[in-house]
């Protein structure tokens, strides 16, 4: 029999339910194979939430449906992956209070998580005007000594492996935007402190025209899951968005198995990296030459 | 022989029951050297297949030359069982494939659909089999099968198995155009008592093509031939099995339902284009730890 309870008294006695957040792979959000879990935690050590602990094997699945959405993806015109952006942009706008109280409760002043969503929001309007615009600033025709056309031109690596930085929103859409803008379809760890930014992005990204495997978003620990998918020999380049260098260079140790390209971000404060440059570092040049005349 | 006539009596198939049983089969886990065991198993039950009207000489000496060579970075694994090609490409498959051990399978009888007359299936045969085919891998007229005409496609069986000669027979039932379970077991009886060396699940042309539950229905028919006749008749699912692990359930389902003797490619094959990359693919992370790329296996 329960206990007779005064109306009013039950919200005080109640055990809250923590929400597991789920990870987002190929469109879906699966729980993690391994069935693990760990606390998400406040500043002051409050339990908040149950966030997956992914496993190497979330990885394999996750750099599947990366693969299998990247040709598809590429195959986009610029000037749709823009609009596609945009409308992330436009979504994550819409969910601001959402994104500033997450961040509040990770330790942010609640000036500083309305900036920080705002920057998130501006930095993809940012990559979304380029997607169209980069092949033009960036390639090129190359002067020739031989009776030949000779023009570079930039393709999209593949599938990029991120390392996501501390920074959980702002630093998050800053390495996640520019990789997906020129065409790459990417596998993020998100393994910071603060997976649930991250994990809530996901939810925005499912309601934005995103085709599913285009951004995969796994919580966990990097010292189980970098260095298999550092290694993993579909992955074509890895954005590691860490200040230490030991990890860094323990990633780098692990993609020389297929030369994949590592591009490493060091930043602690991501209010300022925002740059073409963020776009084409993810990108292969492509020469060709094409005979003329005789 | 001529089975005009004859009955065929075949018990009715529970279909929740042959449900249950899969799911509870799928969900072994087999990890480790059983896993690797496995693979190389599954390797050596490959028919690799090509069955493309665009077909040409260089696709199929290609594919003889993945037969003869799955990885060249692993030699020692062993090589697949046939190459099944179209009756035009079997001159070229033999030729290929000459002192190797690799069997050459053709298909015929007007395959897929089987809709020609029974004199020009049995030319195909006899052609194929002159043109040096180890195995002939006929389709059953499922129009006539369907409309209850079971002594014509008995009879039909029994007259390509005699135009065979020395090669191996397999009869593809294509079980996604015969509907229920219970005609699939049907299917299978009547072809095992007409002379089928192997029974066969599809074409690969329709689907849905190698299901669990049918070939699960197909390996009790087979349990049941053996336990009434003592004769060994041999498994071939095909169409659809494309990864190293739907492969190594069927290995596992096979082992629980017919024993250890049928885990040989005599009497278990994989009709399969795709798989034996996903196999090489498993092969290689198990011996190195690294999740590999389809683009380090050749075509």
């Amino acid at each position: 029999m329960s206990e007779q309870r005064p109306a009013g008294a039950a919200a005080a006695d109640r055990l809250p339910v923590l929400k597991t957040h789920k990870v987002y792979v190929g469109g879906k959000f699966p729980r993690s194979e391994s069935g693990r879990f760990d606390r998400a935690l406040a500043p002051d050590g409050t339990p908040i939430a149950n966030i997956c602990r992914c496993s190497r094997k979330d990885v394999r699945d996750a750099v599947t449906a990366a693969r299998g959405a990247q040709a598809g993806w590429a195959a986009r015109t610029a000037y749709n992956r823009g609009q596609i952006l945009y409308r992330i942009a436009e979504m994550l706008e819409g969910r601001s209070a959402q994104f500033e109280a997450l961040l509040a409760a990770g330790g942010a002043a609640p000036d500083g998580a309305a900036a920080e969503v705002q920057a998130a929001v501006d930095r993809l309007l940012h990559y979304a005007g380029w997607t169209d615009k980069f092949q033009q600033v960036f390639s090129s025709v190359n002067p020739v000594a031989t009776s030949h056309f000779n023009f570079s031109v930039l393709e999209p690596m593949g599938v990029i492996g991120v390392l996501a930085p501390e920074s959980p929103l702002l630093g998050l859409v800053s390495a996640v935007a520019p990789a997906i803008a020129g065409g790459n379809t990417t596998v993020v760890l998100a393994t910071g402190s603060q997976p649930l930014p991250a994990v809530t992005f996901g939810e925005v990204l499912n309601s934005s025209d995103v085709p599913g495997g285009v951004v995969n978003i796994l919580t966990g620990r990097s010292d189980e899951m970098l260095a298999p998918l550092a290694a993993h020999r579909d992955v074509d380049g890895l954005l590691l968005c860490s200040p230490d260098p030991d990890v860094a260079r323990s990633a780098e140790i692990e993609a020389v198995h297929n030369l994949k390209r590592v591009a490493v971000r060091p930043h602690e404060d991501w209010a300022e990296v925002q740059s073409p440059y963020e776009i084409t570092d993810l990108q292969e040049v492509k020469t060709t030459w094409h005979p003329i005349g005789s | 022989m001529s089975t005009t006539g004859t009955r065929v009596e075949s018990p009715p198939i529970d279909a929740v029951g042959v449900e249950e049983r899969v799911a509870r089969l799928c969900s072994r886990s087999i990890k480790k050297d059983a896993k690797l065991q496995a693979l190389h198993l599954t390797l050596s039950m490959i028919d690799l297949t090509t069955l493309e009207g665009a077909d040409s000489e260089g696709k199929v000496r290609q594919l003889c030359a993945k037969a003869l060579q799955l990885h060249a970075a692993l030699p020692e694994l062993p090589h697949v069982a046939a190459v099944c090609v179209y009756p035009a490409l079997v001159g070229v498959a033999k030729r290929a494939l000459e002192g190797s051990g690799i069997n050459v399978a053709s298909v015929a009888t007007s395959f897929p659909a089987g809709q020609a007359p029974i004199e020009i299936k049995l030319l195909e045969v006899r052609k194929a089999v002159e043109a040096g085919a180890d195995e002939v891998d006929m389709v059953i007229s499922r129009g006539r099968f369907l409309a209850g005409d079971f002594a014509y496609t008995a009879d039909e069986i029994a007259s390509v198995k005699e135009a065979c000669g020395d090669a191996h027979l397999k009869v593809i039932l294509e079980t996604g155009e015969l509907g229920t379970l219970d005609a699939v077991r049907r299917a299978s009886d009547l072809a095992m008592r007409s002379g089928a060396d192997f029974i066969k699940t599809s074409t690969g042309k329709i689907k849905p093509a190698a299901t669990m539950p049918v070939v699960l229905v197909m390996l009790e028919a087979i349990r049941d031939h053996y336990l009434r006749t003592g004769e060994k008749i041999g498994m071939k699912p095909a169409g659809g099995i494309s990864t190293a692990k739907d492969a190594i359930r069927h290995l596992v389902m096979v082992r629980e339902t017919l024993g250890q003797d049928w885990l040989d490619p005599d009497l278990y094959r994989f009709g399969a284009s795709s798989l034996a990359n996903d196999v090489l693919r498993q092969i290689v992370k198990q011996r190195s730890g690294i999740y590999q790329s389809f683009d380090d296996f050749s075509l």
